[in-house]
């Protein structure tokens, strides 16, 4: 937040702002009035300067958080892995395993190839959105805060909840797709690769009225191939997006007097308790739907063409 | 809100982590509680056939506590027939042999008898000779009388 009061609207734009490293071109105009002299990579000072730096930009905020998390993550996991014994688990080693078994025995009843990548990925993809959902729980204005505090800049942008970046949840949804038609390619040969999207839905016995269907049956399984990875990423950015939201607004209220402020105080409480449920069960579908994908990959159909 | 290169790296993070995990922390995992998990189903078959030996042994000792009842009561059995045997063996043999006692008992007696009576016989003849003498106050020639005294002594 900045040091003198925003308004409302500066309050949810500050918010929802990501910290982005990016290059401003040469004679730009920076947020200040100063006209840059050549090509600069520095942190967006606002909205418009973030637009401006286009792909090549970095949200340094979000994938710092995520980069954070899955190492804690990789690292307790591997620390828990190397003390791991056959007797009795005990405290962290069990919690662990627990995990473990649990994404284990999804995998089994979803994913019925032989593929080694499957199942960890399924747990990776199931801490790892689990821990960046959950900076969703700490109170919405600390972490900012100490960034200000930390950078000496009053203006600083930061969002702590990597999973409400679409940038963060597409890229992990994208990652998916792309293993998705690796391993489609790899059980199914190119050709069978090919033919799943040319001749299907729509066949016929007859081969000259299969070229015409073609162009039908390629833009109908494009569609649906495509509308994969982007419901993927975008129903956890969705989900995680609107729970910030509320939490922003629920913010607001804190500076509106003693009983707004306390009502204020019940609702954050309320809403981050039907939060948790709302966290771990957007990070199991995320996992649920990737295994389902993965297992569509390795499905090769019954029927030949 | 923009799509920007972050999408890039967060694909890349993301594939690292996921290989990170592949190769490090599941397997080790997964074997250890795959370790765990044959090492308790060995546990419990272990148990299952402690309880099913335990149920054998049970049943056997039953078995030999029978078989040794119903052979100690053959034996009491035939031990007490035995008994009632040697018993009547003995019953007999004291009959037998009181039987025996008495009939030599009996032949010694009649032998004694007629020992004694051979004595007196042989001794009558003096005797009444002594007797005679002594009534006759005179000595009888003992051979002159022989005959007589012969025939007394066969009375007798």
């Amino acid at each position: 937040m900045a040091s003198e009061a925003p308004t409302s609207i500066e309050y949810i734009q500050h918010h929802l702002q990501n910290l982005v490293l990016g290059k401003l071109p040469a004679g730009y105009e920076r947020y200040d009035g100063s006209v840059l002299a050549a090509d600069t990579w520095t942190f967006a000072h606002s909205s418009q300067e973030a637009a401006d730096m286009g792909f090549w930009a970095f949200h340094i905020d979000s994938l710092g958080w995520s980069v954070v998390l899955g190492l804690l993550f990789s690292f307790f996991f591997y620390r828990a892995a190397r003390r791991a014994t056959v007797s009795t688990p005990k405290g962290f080693q069990s919690f662990v395993e627990l995990v473990v078994d649990f994404v284990n025995n999804t995998v089994k009843d979803i994913f019925h190839h032989k593929n080694r990548l499957i199942a960890p990925m399924a747990l990776t993809i199931f801490t790892w959105v689990f821990l960046m959902n959950l900076m969703d729980l700490v109170p919405i204005d600390w972490i900012p805060q100490a960034a200000t505090i930390v950078s000496g800049d009053d203006h600083i942008f930061f969002k702590a909840v990597p999973t409400t970046d679409p940038n963060i949840t597409l890229g992990m949804a994208f990652t998916v797709f792309l293993l998705m038609i690796i391993f489609s390619i790899r059980e199914k040969g190119f050709l069978g690769f090919i033919k799943e999207y040319t001749l299907h839905p729509f066949h016929t016995d007859k081969w000259y009225v299969n070229i015409l269907l073609i162009p039908v049956n390629f833009i109908l399984e494009v569609v649906s191939l495509l509308a994969k990875p982007i419901s993927l990423g975008m129903r956890l950015f969705g989900n995680m997006y609107a729970g910030e939201m509320i939490f922003i607004l629920i913010a607001l209220m804190f500076g509106a007097g003693l009983l707004l402020g306390a009502f204020a105080g019940v609702l954050q409480w309320a809403w981050a308790v039907f939060h948790i449920l709302v966290i771990t069960l957007q990070a199991f579908v995320f996992m649920v739907l990737t295994i389902v994908y993965m297992a569509m990959a390795h499905d090769v159909p019954d029927e030949q063409h | 809100m923009n799509i920007t290169a972050t999408l890039i790296g967060q694909s890349i993070t993301f594939l690292v982590f996921v290989l990170f995990c592949m190769k490090y922390v599941w397997p080790a995992l997964l074997s250890v509680m795959e370790a765990r998990e044959k090492r308790i189903a060995e546990g419990l078959d272990a148990a299952d056939k402690a309880s099913k030996d335990l149920e054998l042994a049970k049943q056997k000792a039953a078995q030999q506590l029978k078989e040794a009842k119903e052979q100690a009561a053959l034996i009491v059995d035939q031990a007490n027939k035995r008994a009632n045997q040697i018993i009547e063996e003995a019953k007999e043999q004291a009959l037998l042999e009181g039987q025996r006692i008495k009939s030599s008992a009996q032949a010694e007696l009649d032998r004694e008898i007629a020992r004694a009576r051979e004595q007196l016989r042989s001794q009558v003849a003096t005797l009444a000779l002594v007797g005679a003498e002594k009534v006759l106050a005179r000595t009888i020639d003992p051979s002159a009388h022989n005959d007589m005294l012969d025939k007394l002594a066969a009375e007798l």
